[in-house]
């Protein structure tokens, strides 16, 4: 992929955004709440990317980062009473990039002592922060403890998501492509090597964990304002392994993949449901009602999950390696 | 003129296991030495006390006249101390073209803020990165390549741009840990002539790791021997070859026929 144009496409995908967030009430809202949903796991799984795809360390503690983002975030907000436009957006950004700051900093905290480890080791320490990130939150009775936390403003729109999507695609996609990027996959291919020509991987590492954990803050900042109320419980491992699931499915290393792979691992669960409300196949006479598909939605959606990997090892997406020539 | 590389004294013991004892070793500039020795000599602990990896546990390594110890292996590949790996380590999901790339970063200060941003600054030292490395690569015949995966190379092609990913980084001495391993003989040859090829055009120091003693003898100009990690003997080629020492140690009398 030739990234030439970098700026130009960052430009044009927020000014499509805006676009559209002209038209937003025009869109239903079942269909623009799931849009939200898409626009926050693009960044979850983009960012979750540069860790685990292109540097190679495998976090399962991605929902920890989310939920410091989504509670600084939150918090910030609810100080606020009714505000108009523009203070609510200006209080709103100033909310999200706080969330995606705090959430950083959580990155830093974890990613220097942990980052020695390797693998397996990694994965399991960054599950154990994941885990005590939840239960602190769970017993911080300020944030409402483990009766969840209420979120008095809907800021989240179509602009704020998508467009903060396009940055977290822009900001990795051109960290990579560039010299300086090429580190990190130097640092996933092969650390021995990558330290004898002179990249020090440690610092990779820290960084690519600072920057994931920033954008998945932003993306819980945009969660809650969406959502409008936050549980301790929804930040759980189990959401961190549907965004490794994102990333792997997508093609490790892939950016344009794992947003695919975004998109339709949330479009996949929503699809079955509505496969349930048919009661007519077109074409048969007699009634062949689906419900047995909403029961069984979550069984469908594994197996799928089950077949993909089977079937695609590589990732879904990945047709070939993209070339990659600035 | 004080040698580029000065070993003194160098030990290193792992529990009670000498592996290296007293090592005295220089390397001038723009010199060619050679390190031999039978298996479990320490040459390699020997390579990486000087790359890094170890620290010696007495005496001290001095690098254009500065002590190295402390340094990681990434901050003595700053100083201008580059290596190759006996088992090939190459980028293997990257390309030719980027794996040279990659080793150039420390010569072109570009960080996150330039790759971020993407101004003129950025624009202009990636186009001098990559015109940079398309000439490292037409210097070594790898050019057509450039744009193949380098695990797609032949075995040949691999050890070279291996050499070439270690010239990008601009070394001062450049240490190769037994290159000809696997070649054949025409291999070996074809090696021979492209290490001194190295050394005259770039200019550099060369310290070569090596078993196959045809290569060694063929190109070195001063050579060391070790065993048990005791360094037996140190010359000329011709002065290795007669020394008796040596030749019980390492060479024995049949291999000394063929040379």
């Amino acid at each position: 992929m030739n990234f030439r144009h970098a700026k130009t496409f960052l430009l044009g995908a927020i000014a499509l955004c805006f676009l559209v967030s002209l038209f937003e009430n025009q869109i239903n809202s079942y269909w623009l709440f799931i849009s939200y949903d898409i626009g926050v796991n693009i960044i979850l799984a983009v960012s979750l990317n540069l860790i685990n795809g292109y540097t190679g360390q495998f976090s399962l503690g991605h929902a920890g980062f989310m939920a410091v983002g989504a509670y600084t975030a939150a918090v910030i907000t609810n100080q606020f009473g009714e505000l108009n436009f523009f203070a609510a957006n200006g209080v709103f950004i100033v909310a999200l990039v706080a969330g995606g700051l705090a959430a950083a900093i959580a990155g830093l905290l974890v990613g220097i002592p942990t980052l020695r480890l390797r693998g397996d080791y990694l994965a399991i320490v960054t599950l154990g922060f994941g885990e005590i990130i939840r239960v602190i939150f769970q017993n911080m009775q300020s944030v409402g403890g483990a009766r969840g936390y209420s979120v008095t403003h809907n800021y989240t729109n179509f602009f704020w998501t998508f467009g903060l999507a396009a940055v977290t695609v822009y900001v990795v996609t051109s960290l990579v492509h560039s010299t300086y990027g090429r580190g990190f996959i130097a640092v996933r291919d092969d650390e021995i090597a990558a330290e004898a020509t002179g990249i020090n991987p440690t610092k990779y590492k820290v960084t690519a964990f600072v920057i994931g954990a920033f954008f998945a803050g932003i993306a819980g900042g945009l969660y809650a304002h969406s959502k409008q109320f936050l549980t301790p419980d929804g930040f759980g491992f189990m959401q961190s392994i549907a965004f490794v699931v994102m990333v792997i499915l997508g093609g490790m290393g892939n950016t344009i993949g794992v947003i695919l792979a975004a998109i339709l691992l949330t479009l996949l669960p929503e699809g079955l449901r509505a496969l349930a409300d048919i009661e007519h196949i077109p074409g048969i006479a007699q009634e062949f009602p689906l419900s047995w598909v909403g029961n069984a939605r979550m069984v469908i959606y594994s197996l799928l999950l089950i077949v993909l990997m089977l079937t695609r090892p590589q990732g879904l997406f990945t047709l070939r390696k993209l070339k990659i020539k600035n | 003129m004080n040698p580029l590389l000065q070993l003194e004294k160098v030990s290193i013991r792992f529990g009670g296991l000498t592996a290296v004892a007293d090592l005295d070793l220089r390397i001038g500039e723009n010199e060619l030495v050679g390190l031999i020795g039978p298996n479990g000599a320490g040459k390699t602990t020997a390579f990486n006390l000087i790359t890094g990896v170890y620290q010696p546990t007495a005496g001290q390594i001095l690098f254009a006249d500065k002590p190295t110890s402390k340094l990681k292996p990434s901050q003595l590949t700053r100083r201008g101390i580059a290596r190759t790996f006996q088992n090939i380590r190459l980028f293997a999901s990257m390309t030719v073209f980027d794996n040279v790339r990659t080793a150039t970063q420390l010569h072109c200060a570009r960080g996150v803020r330039h790759a971020l941003w993407r101004g003129r600054a950025f624009r202009q030292g990636e186009q001098e990165v990559e015109s940079h490395v398309m000439e490292l690569l037409e210097i070594f015949h790898l050019e057509n390549f450039f744009d193949a995966e380098a695990k797609n190379l032949s075995y040949g092609d691999q050890r070279r741009l291996e050499i070439v990913r270690a010239l990008a980084t601009q070394p001062k001495l450049l240490l190769l840990d037994e290159p000809a391993a696997g070649m054949n003989a025409s291999e070996k040859n074809a090696l021979m002539q492209l290490i001194q090829f190295i050394k005259d055009k770039f200019q550099i120091s060369v310290l070569l790791v090596e078993h196959d003693m045809k290569v060694v003898m063929g190109i070195c100009e001063r050579i060391a021997v070790l065993d048990y990690g005791v360094k037996i003997a140190e010359g000329k080629p011709e002065e290795i070859r007669a020394n008796p020492k040596v030749i019980e140690a390492y060479l024995g009398e049949e291999s000394l026929k063929n040379v």
